[in-house]
């Protein structure tokens, strides 16, 4: 039976400083995110330990592992957030990861809760400046100068799905699934067909089907496994071809149907019948198709469109969803993924524009478009690149995605009240809540932390470690009740090792 | 059947006034929707970085991931 899909966002962001003669990326990245405290206690270094990203889903170890950062180290540039998030800096630029949440509404808020903790580490970064630089954040994912970085999403799946599985169904998904998941680009990178204007800032890098690199020879199904739970029951499935959104429909659409997808092949009603013929030339087709209708040609011999094959897709989903109306928790998110799926494409096939208020590739479209008629401006102009650019800048008051939702031009979907609240709550339902509010309630006594335990250190002299292999343990419901009685984290260990039910590491 | 003639080019007319209104309701709406596309193209112009060409050239990033 399909599993409730624990799921989470991770966003490398763009960064600048303007004004800055000597801009070094790692420098800038690192005083953001050290300038970000939501706890006024000691730093809570990352645990290694417990992460191996050479592990290949296809069941081998690719290349010998480098050591982990030493703990003294990777404090400084680590934060656990008391949402349950991670906030770090990775390369050269600052990379927000949300709580693992359940749904895709709570993904989007805390996606976008994500934003507003960027922003306001920028600004609070910015006061140890002379008052002239300026750091700007962009929420995209290349400079168009064939440098790209990612914004993955990791889903928790069913170990027993063969690989291959995952690999025939959700390859033609993740190629069609661009057109209300892009979040556009003006021009071509890295040697391809050169195009005006295109669906998707990534769909130029991906360069091979399977494939466990992230950074070159990007391929279009990521073998990373590394479900930081437990193993025997979960694989993680790692998707690295999504752009990063500034739009809330893109987004709730991106996660939403990407879980109802795999939910599907989960209970196997979803086979190899899409596979597409050659999938790496589609995903930079389909990006360049504005108006996603143009066939793609199947392994099977059929040719249909981008929208086709995603109706397909949605059609068998919302069979899927109503069909588990008494089972599942989240069946009216689910419902309302699918309905919105069905609208959007529906208008995608009458006229893409009538999404101008919506989804992130027309919006952009619709405003470059404006703002090229006004000014007669052809699309190398470099104020057309601009625009471009700063559509993603996250700045309130001048980022222009920012800008258009401030006029009404841009539809939300969450409140900004759920969005700032998700800054230091973390999602209920998941371990997330356990890791949030051991963060909150007893930081000063948290030595380490990682996705799956987290490591006390209450007297100084020995330090306790509670595993969290299961993900949908150490919810308030399971533990909320048991949080509120402890008054310490010794108080709180004593109570988990006396073999509280609920607690986290248990089931 | 003069009566009944009469009553068509009656509905006519009150057709036409009812499009004539409809299309003046449309006029102001695309009106002001294009009022509203113009302000907001001016806000761009206003805080759409200065140095564009140079600010695009220089934006530089490392590969990530």
């Amino acid at each position: 039976m399909a599993l409730i899909k624990v799921m989470g966002i991770e966003t490398e962001y763009g960064i600048t400083v303007k004004r800055s003669a000597e801009f070094d990326p790692v420098a800038a990245s690192t005083l953001v995110v050290n300038s970000y405290k939501d706890r006024a206690k000691r730093q809570v270094a990352w645990d290694y330990e417990q992460e191996n990203p050479l592990m290949d889903a296809r069941g081998f170890q690719s290349e010998p592992s480098a050591p982990p950062p030493d703990e003294e180290s990777s404090a400084v540039i680590n934060d656990i957030l008391t949402n349950g998030g991670r906030y770090y800096v990775d390369h050269a630029h600052p990379e927000y990861c949300t709580p693992e949440c359940t749904n895709a509404r709570d993904l989007l808020i805390y996606d976008k809760a994500g934003e507003l903790i960027l922003e306001l580490s920028a600004r609070i970064a910015e006061q140890t400046f002379d008052g002239q630089r300026e750091i700007i954040i962009y929420k995209n994912n290349s400079d168009r100068k064939g440098h790209s970085y990612g914004c993955h999403e990791n889903y928790l799946v069913d170990r027993r799905v063969p690989f291959q599985t995952l690999v025939d169904v959700m390859t033609p998904f993740l190629v069609t699934r661009q057109i209300f998941t892009g979040s556009g680009k003006v021009g071509a990178e890295n040697g391809t067909e050169p195009c005006a204007y295109q669906i998707s800032q990534r769909a130029d890098f991906f360069e091979t089907e399977v494939g466990l690199s992230t950074m070159v020879d990007r391929p279009i199904i990521n073998t990373r496994d590394e479900p930081h739970a437990d193993e025997k029951q979960y694989r993680r499935f790692h998707v690295i071809v999504g752009d990063a959104n500034m739009a809330e429909l893109s987004t709730y659409l991106k996660v939403g149907t990407t879980a109802l997808v795999l939910q599907m092949v989960e209970d196997g009603l979803i086979g190899d019948e899409f596979k597409l013929r050659n999938p790496v030339a589609a995903i930079k087709q389909v990006s360049r198709d504005l108006t996603c209708k143009r066939p793609l040609e199947l392994v099977s011999g059929r040719r249909m469109s981008a929208v086709q094959i995603q109706r397909e897709f949605q059609q068998r989903a919302a069979r899927f969803v109503e069909s588990r109306k008494e089972e599942s928790p989240y069946y009216a998110i689910e419902a309302d993924v699918v309905q919105k799926w069905g609208e959007v494409l529906d208008k995608l096939e009458e006229d893409p524009m009538l999404l101008r208020q919506e989804l992130d590739w027309v919006i952009k479209y619709s405003w470059l478009l404006a703002y090229q008629k006004r000014h007669g401006l052809s699309w190398d102009d470099h104020r057309v690149a601009m625009l471009d650019l700063q559509y993603h800048d996250i700045r309130p008051n001048v980022g222009i995605y920012h800008r258009l939702l401030k006029a009404g031009h841009v539809k939300r979907l969450v409140s900004e009240e759920a969005v700032i609240h998700a800054i230091t709550n973390p999602p209920l339902d998941t371990r997330a809540y356990f890791r949030g509010l051991c963060l909150k309630r007893f930081a000063s006594e948290i030595h380490a932390a990682s996705w799956n335990s987290l490591i006390f250190d209450v007297d100084g002299k020995s330090l306790q470690k509670v595993p969290m292999p299961n993900p949908l343990r150490g919810t308030q419901e399971l533990v909320g009740e048991l949080m509120q009685r402890c008054r310490s984290a010794a108080e709180l260990l004593q109570a988990l090792e006396g073999g509280a039910p609920a607690g986290p590491s248990n089931g | 059947m003069p009566s009944e003639k009469k009553q068509t080019q009656h509905t006519e007319r009150e057709r036409e006034t009812v499009e004539q209104e409809v299309d003046q309701e449309l006029y102001e709406e695309a009106e002001a929707i294009k009022d509203d596309i113009d302000s907001l193209l001016d806000e761009i112009d206003e805080i759409l970085e200065e140095d564009s060409e140079e600010f695009v050239e220089n934006f530089i990033q490392r590969g990530g991931e």
